[in-house]
């Protein structure tokens, strides 16, 4: 196939999924269709990527799409957790529906919205003008807005109204970032389109404006970093990661955060080019060991389990955050592994949170109890993600974090203490936490259920087969954005 | 020339003009009279964007400004006077405090936006060069207004503004972002329209009002 052809496939299936689940998406099959649309999704990500595996980066659809080594990985990714997802809520939202938890409206908004989600997200991967990169993004914020208030519950419409504004006015600082982009971009390459093009950019990211990109940086950091979610522009994210349906929870944790990080490397790798400075990495590395700390110590306090998993994942951006601020070819390595294997893990625990908080009726960690005795899958699911999640070996976050805090030695040895610390608080408070909840006796509220066997140990099996060993097309592909990320 | 030199100073004045909206906006009360403020303030973008193709000569922006004026003076004002109408709070005011003070950020925040982008007005050789700053601290305005203010409808209309703040922006910085991206940054606030028309209900039927102060549960606990 023509790999034009295959952009647009793998960018019209979800799109005509979403219109069609738009009118269908309350009926008995419209789970089905969902599958179906992510399944399709991910069969034409997975030959794009062995197109791009084969034969290297390419330009595609008159030079508006462009792909990499970088954000191939990350579509088949995208379109693999999606369709995990759409499994995991097959079950999950027709309990809800069952429970009266949402209406036939709500069911076919929930189903449109999930396709165009991930839509917006290939978009975003996989344009080359990095003003749609932008116009993506916020599709992608938008089409998530109204699925955090999906179940109309005063803190629902609490969490999306916060999502909505905060993220709104974050993005509009990274869109202000990109007009100063163009500007100093507009000077080298001429008016219109092509002065967008990132591959034009990374071409003449030499002869850009080093003043003028500095201060674009400064806004696209904030911008995206608040859809990153890093401390201190994270507000949103607890309330948003854990009022919606549990499916959203899992796509928002999961993917959205890595897209929005991914973003801000694209601009960062722009900036360097031209400033020939580590000021971007320095910032970038701020915000990250900021986040990591503050997360850390915020995950102690928890109540709500969603709430607790949302720190977790601000914890896990901050230490990739971190570790592309600190650059060279171990510590970047260390953060493209560290975004596949947290989006399976984190993904996997909140498809285990989800089937445990509908067993208890509650998300209340104080009220989940039993998990082992009550559902094995369910109990011990939780406990192998949190394993993984807090670094334990042989799992895969145990590599990158090792990676990455190897580098940190190398090349930043005063901040070790700190990432370490983070670390290990973080480690602590979810054992803490995790503990009481799966061992023990099952209490007389719990109920059982059928759960999705499928996605949960899937993806953990992932990511440990991807501790113990890495394939060697994974290793070649993250060497080479390790490359082009220089 | 003469010509180029009136033309340049129109552009000002409605530059002016803009930030003066702006800053009536960050004190207005009543919401039925920000919508009209902010129904001008798209007015004076969409026709210092005409100004600019003009000048310029630069065909893309006539369409910019036909685009600005038919989503920001015509569409949104009459979609927020619908929804207003619906919700029967068109003669609702807000308490809003410490109108002296919000003033004095405002004046420090455009002092701080001509400072900001003075490496920029060096670089560039456009006429237009010098309404960067407006743009920039229309901007800061539109998110001081979203911070000060805690009715949902100022807080949209804030929001709003802002991002008229970052249109200007793209038209004094560089005569305009490319097609392309305008188009598809105008989808983006049309949907954006739709999802706080939606919003409103939400939070009226809810809460019962639009005072989004009501909305404080979600906090971490000690």
């Amino acid at each position: 196939m023509n790999s034009s052809v295959m952009l647009l496939v793998l960018l019209g299936v979800p799109f005509c999924a979403s219109v069609v689940l738009a009118f269908v998406g309350d009926r008995k099959f419209a789970p089905e269709i969902n599958i179906l649309g992510s399944a399709a999704t991910f069969a034409v990500g997975i030959g794009l990527a062995l197109e791009v595996y084969v034969q290297g980066p390419m330009l595609a659809g008159g030079r508006f799409f462009f792909v990499d080594a970088f954000n191939v990985y990350l579509s088949v990714l995208t379109a693999f957790v999606s369709m995990t997802t759409a499994v995991f809520s097959r079950r999950y939202m027709r309990r809800e529906r069952e429970h009266g938890r949402v209406g036939h409206v709500g069911m076919r908004f929930y189903h449109a919205m999930f396709q165009l989600f991930i839509f917006a997200m290939l978009l975003c991967l996989l344009t080359n003008n990095v003003g749609v990169l932008w116009i993506a993004m916020e599709l992608a914020t938008l089409s998530t807005v109204l699925l955090v208030s999906l179940y109309r519950t005063p803190t629902a419409i609490e969490a999306a109204w916060k999502y909505f504004i905060l993220c709104g006015v974050g993005i509009a600082q990274a869109l202000f970032g990109t007009v100063l982009l163009y500007f100093a971009a507009e000077k080298v390459l001429g008016e219109g389109g092509e002065a967008l093009l990132w591959t034009n950019l990374i071409r003449v990211s030499g002869s850009l404006e080093p003043t003028v990109l500095s201060l674009a940086f400064v806004f696209l950091m904030v911008g995206y970093g608040t859809k990153v979610g890093l401390v201190p522009l994270h507000n949103w994210l607890p309330d948003a990661h854990s009022e919606g349906p549990t499916p959203i929870s899992a796509v928002l944790s999961g993917l959205l955060l890595n897209i929005a990080l991914y973003a801000l490397v694209r601009c960062k790798v722009l900036v360097d080019g031209s400033t020939h400075t580590h000021h971007a990495g320095n910032i970038m590395m701020g915000f990250g060991l900021l986040s990591i700390i503050v997360a850390a110590f915020s995950l102690l306090r928890q109540k709500d389990i969603k709430r607790m998993f949302s720190y977790s994942s601000i914890e896990h951006m901050g230490v990739a955050t971190f570790a592309f601020g600190l650059g060279g070819p171990i510590a970047t390595f260390g953060a493209l592994l560290h975004m596949l294997v947290h989006s399976l893990a984190k993904s996997a625990i909140f498809f285990t949170v989800g089937h445990a908080s509908q067993m208890h009726r509650s998300q209340d960690m104080a009220r989940i109890r039993g998990l082992f005795r009550g559902n094995p899958l369910v109990g011990w699911g939780l406990m192998f993600g949190v394993m993984a999640i807090a670094g334990m070996p042989p799992f895969g976050i145990f590599t990158s974090e090792f990676l990455i805090l190897t580098a940190t030695m190398k090349d930043a040895p005063y901040l070790t203490p700190f990432l370490l610390l983070g670390l290990g608080v973080a480690f602590a408070a979810l054992f803490r936490k995790v503990q009481p909840m799966v061992a023990g006796d099952v209490p007389s509220y719990q109920k059982a259920m059928k759960v999705a066997h499928l996605p949960v140990i899937l993806h953990l099996v992932l990511v440990l087969a991807i501790g113990l060993y890495m394939p060697d097309f994974l290793n070649s592909w993250f060497h080479t954005a390790v490359e082009l990320l220089k | 020339m003469m010509d180029l030199q009136i033309v340049s100073q129109i552009s000002s004045f409605l530059a002016a003009l803009v930030l003066l909206t702006a800053f009536g906006m960050l004190v207005q009360k009543r919401v039925y009279g920000l919508i009209h403020l902010f129904a001008w303030q798209g007015l004076f973008l969409s026709l210092n964007t005409a100004v600019v193709g003009f000048v310029a000569n630069k065909h893309h922006l006539y369409i910019s400004s036909v685009l600005t004026l038919s989503l920001k003076v015509v569409l949104l004002p009459y979609i927020l006077h619908v929804l207003i109408n619906r919700l029967k709070i068109r003669k609702e005011v807000e308490t809003v405090v410490n109108i002296p003070m919000t003033m004095m950020i405002g004046i420090a925040l455009v002092i701080f936006s001509y400072h900001l982008t003075a490496p920029i007005r060096q670089l560039s050789t456009l006429i237009t060069r010098s309404t960067l700053a407006v743009a920039l601290a229309t901007v800061m305005l539109g998110l001081l207004m979203m911070i000060t203010r805690r009715h949902a409808v100022t807080q949209i209309i804030g929001f709003l503004a802002l991002e008229n703040g970052l249109f200007f922006a793209a038209t004094s910085a560089t005569y305009g972002m490319p097609l392309v991206v305008e188009l598809g940054v105008a989808l983006d606030v049309l949907i954006a329209a739709f999802i706080f028309g939606i919003f409103f209900f939400h939070i009226h039927t809810t809460f019962d009002t639009l005072d989004v102060e009501q909305m404080a549960k979600l906090k971490e606990e000690n």
